[in-house]
């Protein structure tokens, strides 16, 4: 079994997702770069991608917009500064609702660990670490009523003093 | 809601595999530091000095008790820092979860040659 995702702050700016696959790296870069394959599997299960555009080539464009189970859309894109396939993939990103902190640069290297066995490292490079810490801030924000049912169960009622 | 500088400190005292196991351990109800060196099998000095690091995080709180000053966690912080991890985890996890099923079903229908499926 491939070891679980790690997410990591590799520095004041990043944020790294870091994953295995048992597939071969050229199968998991296209997976990455080709439309029909992306929409098939990025994003929650529970949402749609309603557009997704991927031009596979250096200063191409792409754009995902995604629909979740409440209607509600959230749409991104950018610009694809370098491609080396089956390794490399680095983009640009920004948000149509830029609630996440300007634009980031995003990084996807794939390292062949085994024939069957690719590493991709997602790293999220944002322009300052203010801009790292809003998008932090907004996905805290979501996550805030999971954290607290999960700490809820963990730490009971707490203790009066 | 905490402020960034908050958040950084809560991180870096949550980076600690000693500090966290600690954590786990107030999760089950408030601990004495004798009580907390004993499991883990470090120094009393070197438990406090991990306390130390916890409360200015604001993870844990002492008790104003000033004999035994018990150790407890403070839940809003672990839930804000969590919280924020878990949401990001939670949409990469699903995500590659998706791909790993696509990958799968990819590589069934191109049997190499000559090998197994």
């Amino acid at each position: 079994m491939p070891k679980p995702l790690t997410i990591t702050l590799p520095s004041d700016r990043e944020i790294a997702i870091t994953r295995e696959f048992e597939a071969p790296r050229a199968l998991v870069f296209d997976c990455w770069t080709i439309p029909a394959l992306i929409r098939r599997w990025l994003g929650p299960s529970d949402w749609t991608m309603t557009t997704c555009e991927f031009d596979a080539s250096v200063g191409g464009k792409w754009r995902f917009v995604s629909r979740g189970p409440d209607g509600f859309e959230m749409a991104h894109g950018g610009t694809i500064t370098e491609l080396t396939r089956p390794e490399l993939i680095k983009s640009t990103e920004l948000y149509d609702m830029d609630w996440t902190g300007g634009e980031t640069i995003n990084s996807n290297r794939f390292t062949e660990l085994a024939p069957n066995r690719t590493l991709s490292v997602l790293t999220v490079l944002y322009s300052s670490k203010q801009a790292r810490d809003g998008a932090r801030a907004t996905r805290m924000a979501e996550g805030l009523e999971m954290g607290f049912q999960q700490l809820d169960r963990l730490v009971g009622s707490p203790p009066d003093y | 809601m905490q402020t960034t500088a908050q958040l950084d400190l809560t991180f870096a005292a949550l980076a600690d595999p000693t500090r966290r196991a600690i954590l786990a351990r107030l999760a089950e109800g408030e601990a004495t530091v004798n009580e907390l060196v004993e499991p883990f099998n470090i120094s009393q000095p070197a438990i406090s000095r991990h306390l130390k690091v916890l409360e200015a995080a604001g993870l844990v709180s002492r008790g104003k008790d000033a004999q035994r000053r018990p150790v407890r966690i403070e839940a809003q912080p672990m839930a804000e820092a969590v919280g924020w991890l878990e949401a990001y985890r939670r949409f990469w996890e699903q995500s590659y979860d998706r791909l790993d099923t696509l990958l799968a079903e990819i590589q069934s229908l191109t049997p190499k040659s000559g090998g197994k499926n």
